[in-house]
């Protein structure tokens, strides 16, 4: 490991067994950050729950990213070294005001540590955050593990005051989510002298007759990272034996290369973003050929192309999925013309059957389901959250999943693109009270104003759920536990426009009066939303109940229960049996785990023979 | 040379808990160690799989296919599932416990009929540990984690008691310590 401690921590260094997250928040903590805002999202979530666990920090979960990265710059305006947190999805939400933060900068250190998802494990896409580094001139750092978090989260405060511009800490899953070992040190006082906010209106005042000299300042700028970037001691040649294959890599797959091929000379890339472009020219000047390693895009390989050395890249690796040790070694066979001996002994994975992730036992959103599940002629625009997983089995209950609060905006462009359409049929979005607050409340709005025609349903579980539940205005409590003024959801969208009898509350644990109020507002030829009332199953606020039995003397075997979904309910016996008339149907007798139920009751009222009771 | 181990299961079992439990000990024996929390949605029933790399320097997190020491299942398809990163010599602990999933009960998808039968077939060592079993007979399915760990502590390249000592160090003493000491106890029992 290629760790380099600042010389003010070496003294009393700790050795610590931490995850990537866990440890740039650690490094910001010691560079003295006092302010963190962040909006959670895998692979990066546990950034700002680690550093609101330390002192000294206002950490806050922010209702977007792009309004955490402004708070973040507002801290940094300040004097205060502030730290912004988000997955590599969330980076698009903030790109508004990143823009422009490339050109104003900032004052006091300001890091933006965005996670990229390489394997796209829990996101929509996989996505290259070190674009934005080029887009938006910033310097990034890539960190290869969780030493190097730790380390390059601490200096790149320094680095971003110095030149007056946010820097993007780099992330990957496989540098977010793996335990290693590092030293950490104490934490530096936050400067005072750093403090005071200054009145600057050419620099903060964005206006055209400022741009200009702001994009000289930028041009000057992005030289002097230039410079730093090629004399970085994060930027390393490392010699080898072995001149066949010389590697440049960065991130995570940095340990791929070498554990593959431990012999190669390798410039591993830290201080990746400018690229320093001349220690790429002496690695080519003592290997055969070079292959660029990159998650996930061929970022460094067109630089350098560009630059005019011959490398390898991703026309030998594959544009997805993570560097691992295997895939290096059978690139570099092909790229060698040899057999490839490595990859034809590697034992091959015995198919199991898979396991989907589901709803909770007891969770409301399965009586939203239960219902949405059956509706045969109806369009279901889904959001962003655990509801997404309405999409699977056994209800199969939406026709889209975009991104962050675009369920609204969908089913509204299909609603006005229906409406004279003979087949039109009815348009439903699913959003949960988090992403609506995210992203969702715009595009109410727009249905509204636009005089459409959508039956949102907004399931409010008063948790941020599919993250680890975390707090959001809609909670009434903040990050750091203190109360907050719980936003009224139907206040909040009858100022969006929605008329007062068009806004409901139900209980989706009461099956027949939801469906009744479902089937009332999709008729309604007006927008309608429907909030739903029960908390997380997880949440402080649910109610556990007595778990339920079937009595089996009263099933039938219709197997009605399993359309709630609940995974407390497990089939014992099927049967497939053919009906007086003629008509064959599949039975299915079940049990109820007592150990996960938590006596929601839904199976019960599923149930038309009483056959479902608690026990 | 290290030390690659699987600890593989499904959601809500602890299978991460148990990883760290494992890599912790061998840092505190002198080694380094890594440990992989790459789970995707797994918290929601579905599959979980730490890899902890222990030896004397690490560069990758992630276990190469055919190369793992020891593989501990607590649960016997998801054993089945990650059997391909066992090395040749490697051995299986494997929960005979089964957690059939909707996909299954439904009939969409086909449990195994016999994972540890399978993986002998092809060559592997297992041994069976009725960790669950053991667990629910101790007063407690959850306390299958610790039987779980007491079964491999005698195929780690630490003292058996750094584990214990691990595993206990989360309960601060009290009834909760001395029945996961007991279910520690009993798996190392089972494994001998």
């Amino acid at each position: 490991m290629s760790a380099m401690l600042p010389a003010s921590a070496r003294s009393t260094t700790r050795r610590e067994f931490l995850s990537g997250n866990q440890a740039a928040a650690r490094g910001a903590w010691e560079a003295g950050v006092e302010v963190a805002a962040a909006y959670p999202g895998t692979p990066s979530t546990e950034i700002l729950e680690t550093l609101a666990e330390l002192p000294g920090v206002y950490a806050e979960w922010s209702t977007n990213e792009k309004v955490a990265l402004e708070v973040a710059l507002g801290a940094s305006m300040t004097g205060r070294r502030a730290i912004t947190a988000m997955k590599h999805v969330g980076l698009n939400v903030a790109a508004d005001s990143l823009m422009t933060m490339g050109l104003v900068g900032v004052k006091a250190g300001l890091v933006i540590a965005v996670s990229d998802d390489i394997g796209f494990s829990s996101s929509q896409n996989e996505q290259d955050s070190r674009f934005w580094g080029r887009f938006v001139h910033l310097p990034v750092l890539e960190p290869a593990d969780a030493a190097e978090a730790y380390a390059m989260a601490r200096e790149a405060f320094v680095l971003s005051e110095r030149h007056q511009v946010p820097v993007l800490l780099r992330l990957t899953t496989r540098v977010s989510h793996v335990k290693r070992t590092l030293h950490t040190g104490e934490r530096e006082a936050p400067d005072p002298s750093r403090h005071g906010y200054r009145r600057d209106v050419e620099r903060w005042i964005i206006t055209p007759n400022h741009v200009g000299k702001r994009l000289e300042l930028r041009a000057q700028r992005d030289a002097a990272l230039a410079e730093e970037a090629a004399a970085s001691s994060w930027n390393v040649l490392e010699p080898g034996t072995d001149r066949t294959v010389g590697f440049v890599v960065s991130g995570a797959a940095y340990h791929a290369v070498r554990e593959a091929f431990p012999r190669a000379p390798v410039l591993k890339l830290g201080f990746s973003h400018p690229l320093p472009v001349s220690l790429a020219h002496r690695l080519a000047a003592t290997v055969d050929r070079i292959v660029v390693v990159e998650e996930s895009e061929p970022v460094a390989e067109t630089e350098l192309k560009a630059a005019g050395i011959a490398v390898h890249g991703k026309d030998v690796l594959p544009s997805q999925g993570e560097m691992t040790a295997p895939v290096l070694e059978r690139a570099v066979e092909r790229l060698l013309g040899r057999a490839p001996a490595s990859v034809a002994g590697m034992p091959k994975p015995r198919p199991v059957f898979p396991r989907p992730p589901t709803l909770c036992a007891g969770c409301p959103y399965m009586g939203v389901y239960f219902w949405l599940g059956q509706l045969k002629n109806a369009i279901i625009c889904g959001d962003i959250g655990c509801y997404t997983l309405g999409c699977g089995e056994p209800w199969n209950a939406m026709d889209s999943i975009i991104s962050m609060g675009a369920s609204l905006g969908v089913a509204h462009g299909m609603a006005k693109a229906f409406a004279s359409d003979a087949a039109a049929k009815p348009v439903l979005a699913v959003i949960g009270d988090s992403t609506f607050l995210h992203t969702g409340m715009p595009a109410l709005a727009n249905i509204t104003y636009q005089g459409g025609n959508v039956t949102v349903l907004l399931l409010d579980n008063r948790a941020t759920a599919m993250t680890g539940g975390q707090d959001n205005p809609g909670t009434g409590h903040r990050l750091d536990g203190t109360s907050a003024p719980r936003l009224d959801f139907a206040k909040l969208v009858e100022a969006l426009g929605v008329r007062p009898e068009r806004v409901r509350v139900a209980d989706p644990y009461e099956l027949p009066t939801f469906f009744k109020v479902l089937r009332e507002e999709m008729k309604a030829p007006e927008p309608s939303v429907i909030i739903t009332t029960r908390p997380c199953v997880l949440s402080r606020d649910f109610e556990h109940r007595r778990p339920l039995s079937v009595r089996d003397e009263q099933c039938n075997g219709c197997a009605r229960c399993l359309d709630v979904g609940c995974p407390a309910i497990t089939v014992r016996r099927r049967e497939r049996q053919e009906r007086a008339s003629g008509k064959v149907v599949d039975l299915a007798w079940v049990r109820i785990e007592r150990a996960l139920c938590t006596g929601c009751d839904l199976c019960a009222k599923a149930c038309a023979r009483g056959a479902i009771v608690a026990s | 040379m290290t030390t690659d181990v699987l600890v593989v299961g499904i959601g809500g079992q602890g299978v991460m808990t148990a990883a760290e439990a494992i890599a912790r000990a061998a840092l505190e024996a002198g080694y380094e160690a890594s440990k992989t929390e790459v789970t995707g949605m797994s918290q929601r029933g579905g599959v979980v799989c730490s890899q902890v790399r222990i030896g004397e320097r690490i560069e990758a997190s992630e276990i190469r296919p055919g190369t793992a020491r020891l593989l501990i299942a607590f649960e016997a398809a998801e054993g089945l599932r990650w059997s391909h990163y066992l090395a040749p010599d490697g051995c299986a602990l494997l929960d005979s416990w089964r957690a059939v999933p909707p996909v299954v009960s439904s009939g969409v998808h086909q449990y195994p009929a016999d994972p540890a039968a399978e993986l002998r077939a092809a060559g592997r060592q297992v041994r069976e540990i009725e960790a669950r079993g053991t667990a629910e007979r101790l007063g407690d399915a959850r306390l299958a984690n610790s039987v779980m760990l007491g079964a491999a502590a005698a195929s780690l390249p630490f003292p058996e008691q750094a584990l214990r000592e691990q595993v206990l160090r989360r309960f601060a003493g009290g009834e909760l310590a001395a029945r996961n000491a007991a279910a520690f106890d009993a798996g190392r029992v089972l494994a001998a």
